[in-house]
């Protein structure tokens, strides 16, 4: 039953239907049906403990939902079952790739060489499982300069260059998260999800990333699913929306539907703290 | 209560003497038992005797002592935040750094050529530099696991034991050469590796630590018990000692001899100093393949699987490959390392092989600094030496050994050397294409 919103026009990416995730008595999420299209921004909202973060999870392989099926339509694998994919294989076979809420960059290591290291397996398979790379044959040397030429292309778009040879764990907040991105893209993602891009950024970082999303959707050609507190981005950037509490979906239309739905409005007037300041930037006070 | 000075501006002295005070204090405290009174034999029965002067001193010194060491810390301070610009030098300083190791492992390298030419009579020197690159191959091989992939391996001297008790019964059993038995062996440990990895691949931490803790046991366990198989805690001995490519070092007999074909005249230090030049040789090759696999995709996932596995899995990494991998990649170098041992004791028994070894090994691997490659010499050179020095001392020998481990660790937290350098930089890869 797929969606026939606003956003439905193209060809949804993924699907997910009737996805359930159970903890013992606790529904994490609870018979979760959504479209993501193809070459769109989604944003998936609701307040603490809605199950957006357990909703990437079942996604990229991390839990296997209790029930219910994720399917990727590949351009060139066909349809893929994520729910049955390992973690690796979500990222590496359907090109799923996903940042984290906590920033988990490798942080002793250089920016330049998260970068790389988001390129293993083409590196490794260039290498002959590291024959080729002992003996420094030329296939392997070419596979590395087009890997450090990647690397080099996302950081000079990211506008992190000049930070190519700091260890990633020195950097600011902001940057980490910048650099987590473009260490995803080197993935060659088709599907990038993002569990919290703004979060502990400043207005004028967030504003940047507004930009970048925009940018990879119209530029690279990504789709985009990200979680997201921070309504100037969620209202500004997404072309679609999916609003979750309780692992119930409540309802998903586009940012002015949104904004306008009573059930949204109910439901987060009805919460008390977490609620009330999630309402007053919903309506647009802080914007 | 004595009152401590704070670390902060420079203390007036009557602040540092008040501080000197409260530690005389408790040196007077704790020196009245154990210096103030002593007791004596006197006809079969004990007397006690005061000796105040002594105490008196003994407070004095720690007095002086503390006033000393105070004023030296203050200096020190003093100098390090009088120095402008301490962080905008850090990098300069972070690359003379580099530059140095560089030029300090360039030294080692000769120095360990010619050490064998020059101590040629000694037989006491080599021996104990043969030693110091049985620890340092260990060192790099559990390098691997420990400081490359984090995974701490409190079992290394399991693979240890693997490789040489491979080579003993493939030498005593079937009558196979030291060169053919080395690979097989290093073959075989790293499928102990793998046996050991497997089980393991969910743990992380003090997990991990317990499971190759018993991994460790389990194999030395099993060699004390079995005895058809193994010989038992009496272990193997007369395991052939390596020859020099077919020729045997030994006093001239019928077949032709090292000394003889060389026209040299016999001595048993030949054979010291070639075992010498194989460790070398091997350890100079385990260096070469770690330092190279570390700049490779296969290296580069070692040291992310250690930074962080979560991120590893959502960037399409197979993390049990990568662990896999650093586990029998380890173990065949820790193998390779038993042959050498075997061949060069000529008698093997579990009792070489116990947790001390892993203990002594996995210190070496922290002292020198986690991944460090020249970190690992050191801190071979250290352990070895400081225990070889110590024979001086007898009884206070691991008395030594321990302060001195406590001092290193004190004086660099992150082990002898902890500077991580990169295996990629973006000038490089600026100027490597084309």
């Amino acid at each position: 039953m797929p969606e026939t919103g606003a956003a439905g026009r193209a060809t949804p990416l993924l699907s997910v239907e009737r996805l359930t995730m159970r903890f013992g008595g606790l529904a994490a999420i609870d018979d979760l049906s959504m479209d993501v299209p193809a070459n769109r921004i989604t944003a998936v909202i609701g307040p603490n403990g809605a199950g957006k973060t357990t909703f990437f999870n079942c996604l990229t392989g991390f839990y296997k939902p209790t029930a219910g099926s994720v399917r990727l339509n590949h351009p060139e694998r066909g349809a893929l079952r994520l729910e049955s994919l390992p973690s690796h294989e979500v990222a590496s076979l359907a090109r799923v790739v996903r940042t984290f809420q906590n920033i988990r960059l490798f942080s002793k290591m250089t920016v330049l060489e998260n970068l790389v290291v988001a390129q293993h397996n083409v590196l490794q398979r260039a290498s002959r499982f590291s024959l080729a790379g002992l003996l420094g044959l030329p296939s392997y040397r070419r596979a590395e300069a087009r890997a450090l030429d990647k690397a080099a292309d996302w950081l000079r778009r990211l506008g992190l260059l000049d930070k190519a040879d700091v260890p990633a764990g020195g950097l600011p907040y902001g940057t980490q998260r910048r650099v987590e991105i473009a260490r995803a893209l080197c993935v060659d993602p088709l599907l990038l999800c993002l569990d919290e891009p703004a979060a502990g950024l400043n207005p004028r970082e967030s504003g940047e990333l507004n930009e970048l999303l925009l940018r990879l959707v119209e530029e690279a050609r990504l789709t985009l699913l990200l979680i997201e507190h921070d309504m100037s981005v969620v209202m500004n950037v997404s072309d679609h929306i999916c609003v979750l509490n309780y692992g119930r979906k409540i309802a998903e239309g586009t940012p002015e539907e949104i904004r306008n739905d009573p059930q949204v409005i109910k439901a987060y007037l009805g919460e008390e703290d977490a609620g009330d300041t999630f309402w007053t930037v919903l309506t647009g006070t802080r914007s | 209560m004595p009152p401590f000075v704070a670390a902060g501006d420079a203390p007036t002295w009557a602040e540092r003497g008040r501080d000197a005070a409260g530690i005389a204090l408790i040196a007077l405290l704790l020196g009245i038992p154990m210096i103030g009174l002593t007791t004596v034999d006197q006809g079969g029965a004990l007397r006690v005797l005061t000796r105040w002067p002594l105490l008196a001193a003994f407070v004095a010194a720690v007095f002086c002592g503390r006033l000393l060491l105070r004023h030296a810390l203050d200096l020190l301070k003093r100098r390090r935040r009088g120095r402008p610009g301490a962080a905008a030098e850090d990098e300069e300083s972070g690359r003379r750094g580099v530059r140095m190791i560089g030029w300090a492992g360039w030294l080692a390298f000769g120095a360990a050529l010619v050490l064998p030419l020059v101590f040629s009579d000694n037989r006491y020197v080599v021996d104990t530099a043969t030693t110091v690159l049985i620890y340092v191959m260990l060192g790099w091989g559990l390098n691997v696991v420990v400081g490359l992939a984090g995974l701490l391996d409190l079992g290394h001297a399991a693979f240890y034991a693997v490789g040489a008790y491979a080579y003993a019964l493939l030498s005593t059993q079937f009558g196979w050469g030291f060169w053919a038995a080395l690979p097989v062996a290093g073959l075989v440990a790293a499928v102990f590796g793998l046996a050991l990895g497997w089980p393991c691949l969910r743990l992380r931490g003090d997990y991990l630590a317990i499971v190759t803790l018993g991994f460790g046991e389990i194999v030395r366990v099993a060699l004390v018990n079995w005895t058809d198989f193994s010989g038992g805690p009496n272990g193997i001995s007369s395991i052939p000692r390596p020859s020099f490519f077919g020729l045997p070092f030994a006093p001239s007999g019928d077949a032709p001899t090292f000394a003889a074909s060389f026209g040299l005249e016999f001595s048993p230090m030949h054979r010291i100093i070639f075992l010498y030049y194989v460790i070398l040789a091997l350890s100079l090759l385990t260096n070469a393949l770690v330092s190279r696999l570390r700049r490779l995709p296969a290296g580069r996932a070692w040291e992310a699987m250690r930074e962080d596995e979560i991120a590893c899995r959502a960037l399409g990494m197979n993390v049990t490959n990568v662990k896999l991998s650093a586990f029998a990649l380890g173990a065949m170098l820790g193998g390779l390392a038993g042959v050498f041992f075997a061949a060069r004791q000529g008698f093997i028994s579990p009792e070489s092989f116990t947790f001390n070894e892993s203990a002594i090994i996995l210190s070496i691997v922290v002292l020198g600094g986690m991944g460090s490659q020249l970190g690992v010499v050191l801190a071979s050179l250290v352990l070895v030496l400081i225990p070889e020095i110590g024979r001086d001392f007898s009884e206070y020998r691991m008395l030594l050994f321990g302060a001195a481990m406590i001092l290193i660790m004190v004086w660099r937290p992150g082990g002898i050397l902890s500077r991580r350098e990169p295996t990629l930089r973006h000038a490089a890869a600026e100027g490597g294409h084309a």
